[in-house]
């Protein structure tokens, strides 16, 4: 059975800057993305993977083309629609975690189910990270991998549609690695939800279900593992 | 509690010190307002009450000799619901071991009754009894003044006659809140003392048995004041009526009046510029704490928050610090307002004090501090939200240096890196730079403006004592003499200089302006005491001309070429017509000047003198004092040294002490400022700081990146401090200026230099308080935080 796409781009352009200082992050990508998926997006700095996820997530602007999420137009929403959708669909993880240091890993997560729509129980979120008996802990009290998980549990806390990983083991050893992508599997499989992961760590492509090698602001590949490796299996 | 309030209640946990040192700033400027409006509203509150209760008189009308029966006559005057008849006269107290006697003035009570008008408030002893003659109360701030009791005896000389007193009380009076010797400007509780005697006695003593030379009236709700005036003038006229006043010309009520303007205008003046001050700085720290929480931004759009979640969220953190800066400067103002108004209480010796607050002042305080507060944030917030999440999550990209990289590289040879950073980050980032100069530069003209106003205020003195008055005494005679007293002064031996003077009482008028004061006779070529122009030029008095001081012209509305209407209160009372030839400059009181001559010939009274200025051998003052004290013209005798302490005491007491209160506050906004200003380059910086040191720079070299750009700031701003602080004068000093004298503003190198020192210090204590921060800093921890 086909697939619904959750995302698909036309002609999706980003230029930073004007004139000779600009710089083509994404060069007109063309791009459809299966729903339920684990996607890993490869590819060397500065390929445009970043900028692909912050556009498809809501957090930017094309320069030009579209970019379709279900069947709606991200480029032709409002500042307020994105907003909206973002709150209501997306997750997102980041390289740096970006907690807010001044609250615990319970309002971490907090922060995110009070807007959300349809959220879970801020502990059981925490719980399927395994941070269930941290949960009053700073970020400063906490190690990078478990402050990644916390901000995996804020992320997957709203139920989201899609969770958007931008690099989330690069700050991480492997062990603690190994359990981030462990967790965001069992996001995928229990949750059902489309899981977006940007590294460029090659061997993390194991896991996916479908991975996409960027290079230069366009896409230069696109490969469909018939089968997946579980993040233990995976050479670090 | 939802978690983006505990992330508020962290967050203001985390930056209370600087949010202590922005609430402070605005908790100063709102304690200012409070402070000063609370002051006025309570002086005015409690001098009406005190006018209220001890029934101080509408209309004042003195008279040479008026019968008692006129008073039914005055009586019945309609609009006119109480009159009280009474004695005054003039009179030298002699106090041992003092070379100048110390005139007086004797006011008569009633005999077995209490006044109906112009009671008094005994504060020690107890009241007179009318049937001993020698009992009298004297005025409670001069017996202080020379340390006289209650049982103490006293001699006096009343209508040529000398006689001895007992003092069985101390009293105040509403009327006798300010004494001034006659023909003088400035009020001194010990060169002025008021008796109080019953009816009979001081009756007998001055020939009024069955007459009466003043009658006090008072106006039933709704009278018309001036008609009420005319009626009582035409009813004394045959009596040798010199003309009813109203209480506003009444002297003691107009000094305190001024005084309370004084304070009045420097409670509306002054407060809105430091205030404002507080403002442009909550708005530069706010919209500077703001920039700095962007990445937070970014996260929380990131999340799905709406702009406006985003901004009630910031919205809220800093109202917190700006309302609760502004709740801090109510109370502090309060506070404030209550020792003030103590203060004042007891300088205007007023008995009790009314302390009331204006509520006005705690409205305009908190919504200035949030109006700033919320401009300054929602204007940085707004660029914010201009910001894509992805963008706004990134820290910004590093400023572009690039262009200023030519005068870099043709600085390397004499520049080291941090330097170069230093330099670089001033020249590229102009904006920010340009907010902290600009507050800066704030504090610096607060300070300046302050310390100018201090220096305005010796200028006021030197003007007056060096400059127009350069006489060593002044004599006034019993009445006008004939020259020939001059004549007799200047053969006095150790007498250098005599110069005649002719004090005249009148109303000057311009159309509905006019002044209830003196018109002065100088003698032609005075040498002592002349009237001078701006630059100090004398002015020569025309034949047929009358010189106005600025004061006086300001108030009368008038200028160089009108005519000007003078009412004589002496002798014949004449009309004059007179035109108004120069204004002179005079910062002590609203003097009007003539040519002697001149003026005795439009009184047509030639050769006429009321006193005389008098250069004299310091050597032999003692001899003259004792011969001035000899001869039966010379009512009283002044030293222009007294007369130098007692406004310089007048100044520094009075409502120009608030200067030195202003003055404070002045410093401590300016300190803030810089506070301010250290702080928040800190904290944007404290992540490159933590750099320069893990590459191996030392604290002292990461300092100097961070204090080197404060100190090149404040360099920058000293001038342009002083420049904005010379305008600033000029509203700030029009606030201190009053009728009995006025500030200038004048350009003092000192002042400045002091201001200047103030913020250099400022900025070296603020400087040593943020290198102890970086000191302690931890490295891997700023490196990884946010913060």
């Amino acid at each position: 059975m086909m697939k619904k796409n959750i995302f698909s781009t036309r002609g999706l352009t980003k230029v930073y800057g004007e004139g000779h200082s600009a710089v083509h992050a994404l060069r007109g990508v063309d791009l459809d993305i299966p729903e339920g998926e684990i996607v890993v997006l490869l590819g060397p700095s500065g390929s445009g993977k970043s900028t692909l996820l912050n556009i498809i997530g809501g957090l930017d602007r094309a320069t030009d083309g579209d970019a379709f999420f279900q069947d709606r137009n991200l480029s032709q929403m409002t500042d307020r629609q994105l907003t909206r959708y973002r709150r209501d669909h997306v997750g997102f993880v980041f390289q740096f975690y970006n907690l807010m240091p001044s609250l615990t890993a319970h309002e971490n997560v907090e922060l995110v189910t009070e807007i959300a729509r349809d959220p879970m129980d801020p502990g059981d979120a925490l719980s399927i990270v395994g941070l269930r008996d941290r949960v009053d802990h700073f970020p400063a009290q906490l190690s990078g991998g478990e402050q990644q998980r916390v901000a995996i549990a804020r992320a997957v806390a709203k139920n989201p549609t899609v969770l958007f990983c931008d690099e989330p083991t690069g700050a991480l050893d492997s062990t603690t690695g190994r359990s981030v992508l462990n967790v965001l599997r069992d996001v995928n499989e229990k949750l059902g939800a489309t899981v977006l992961i940007v590294t460029h760590a090659a061997s993390q492509a194991a896991m996916a279900d479908r991975v996409i090698h960027f290079a230069d602001g366009s896409v230069r590949e696109i490969v469909v593992n018939d089968t997946k490796l579980t993040p233990a299996e995976i050479d670090w | 509690m939802s978690p983006l309030d505990h992330k508020l209640l962290r967050d203001l946990w985390r930056m209370k010190g600087q949010a202590i040192a922005i609430g402070v700033v605005i908790a100063v400027g709102v304690a200012m307002l409070v402070m000063m409006s609370g002051l006025v509203t309570s002086l005015n509150e409690t001098r009406d009450a005190y006018y209220q209760r001890y029934r101080l008189a509408d209309i004042f009308a003195p008279v040479t000799r008026a019968p008692d029966r006129s008073v039914q006559r005055l009586a019945a005057i309609e609009g006119v619901s109480a009159v009280e008849p009474r004695v005054i006269g003039g009179a030298l107290i002699d106090l041992p071991g003092t070379d100048l006697p110390v005139q007086a003035q004797a006011v008569s009570l009633p005999d077995l009754r209490t006044p109906r008008l112009n009671d008094v408030y005994l504060s020690d002893g107890r009241m007179i009894d009318s049937d001993r003659s020698e009992e009298i109360l004297l005025l409670q701030s001069f017996a202080n003044a020379h340390g006289l009791r209650p049982g103490d005896r006293l001699s006096a000389t009343m209508n040529g006659a000398r006689r001895s007193f007992r003092i069985v009380g101390l009293a105040q009076a509403p009327e006798f809140l300010y004494t001034t010797a006659p023909g003088e400007i400035i009020p001194d509780d010990a060169r002025f003392g008021v008796i109080w005697m019953s009816r009979s006695a001081l009756a007998a003593a001055y020939d009024m048995e069955g007459a009466f030379n003043e009658a006090l009236l008072s106006l039933s709700r709704g009278a018309n004041e001036a008609a009420v005036l005319d009626a009582v003038d035409r009813i004394l006229d045959p009596y040798g009526g010199t003309g009813a006043y109203p209480l506003a010309d009444q002297i003691s009520n107009r000094f305190l009046s001024q005084e309370i303007i004084g304070l009045e205008a420097s409670a509306v003046g002054v407060p809105p510029i430091f205030l404002a001050v507080a403002a442009f700085l909550l708005y530069i720290v706010i919209n500077r704490m703001v920039q700095s929480e962007r990445e937070e931004i970014g996260l929380m759009k990131a999340f799905g928050y709406t702009n406006s979640e985003v901004g009630a969220h910031y919205f809220k953190l800093v109202m917190a610090i700006a309302v609760g800066g502004a709740l801090a400067g109510c109370l502090l103002g309060i506070a404030g307002g209550r020792s003030l108004t103590q203060y004042y209480t007891d300088y205007f010796k007023f008995p009790f004090l009314v302390f009331q607050l204006d509520p006005a002042s705690f409205v305009t305080g908190v919504t200035v501090s949030i109006l700033a507060a919320s401009v300054g944030g929602l204007m940085v917030l707004r660029s914010v939200f201009a910001l894509t999440p992805a963008t706004a999550m990134r820290p910004p990209a590093p400023p572009d240096y690039s262009r200023a990289g030519r005068v870099g590289r043709r600085m390397n040879a004499w520049l080291d890196q941090p330097s170069r950073m230093v330099l670089r980050r001033i020249t590229r980032q102009p904006g920010r730079m340009a907010g902290a100069m600009i507050g800066i530069a704030c504090g610096m003209a607060l300070s300046a403006s302050m310390i100018a106003i201090y220096a305005g205020f010796d200028r006021t003195i030197d003007l007056t004592f060096n400059i127009i008055d350069r006489s060593d005494v002044t004599v006034g005679f019993t009445h006008a003499a004939s020259e020939a007293t001059i004549f007799e002064l200047s053969r006095m031996p150790g007498v250098l200089l005599v110069e005649p003077v002719r004090h005249v009482p009148a109303v000057l008028r311009n159309g509905l302006n006019t002044y209830r004061g003196v018109v002065s006779g100088l003698a032609p070529e005075a040498r002592l005491f002349r009237a001078l122009d701006a630059d100090i030029a004398e002015i020569p008095l025309d034949e047929r001309g009358i010189v106005l001081s600025t004061a006086l012209a300001d108030i009368l509305n008038i200028g160089p070429g009108e005519m000007l209407t003078v009412e004589v209160r002496e002798g014949r009372q004449p009309d004059l017509q007179i035109p108004v030839t120069a204004v002179s400059e005079s910062l002590l009181g609203s003097p009007a000047y003539m040519d002697l001559d001149a003026l005795n010939r439009a009184l047509r009274e030639p050769g006429r003198v009321s006193g005389a200025y008098l250069a004299i051998d310091q050597a032999r003052a003692r001899d003259i004092y004792r011969a001035l004290q000899n001869m039966p013209t010379v009512a009283g005798v002044s030293l222009k040294s007294d007369a130098e302490a007692a406004i310089q005491t007048l100044m520094n007491t009075g409502a120009g002490a608030i200067r030195y209160v202003m003055g404070t506050i002045a410093f401590v906004i300016t300190f803030g400022i810089v506070y301010n200003a250290a702080r928040i380059a800190y904290a944007e910086r404290a992540r490159d700081l933590a750099s320069l040191r893990v590459i191996g720079f030392t604290r002292g070299e990461t300092a100097f990146v961070l204090l080197g750009e404060l100190a090149v700031v404040t360099l920058v701003a000293l001038p342009f401090g002083g420049a904005l602080g010379y305008y600033m004068s000029f509203g700030i000093a029009a606030g201190f200026s009053n009728e009995l004298y006025q500030i200038p503003v004048i350009f003092d190198l000192a002042s400045y230099g002091f201001a200047a020192l103030v913020v250099i210090g400022a900025a070296i204590a603020s400087g040593w308080l943020v290198k102890r921060d970086i000191d302690r800093a931890e490295l891997v921890l700023t490196l990884k935080t946010r913060e």
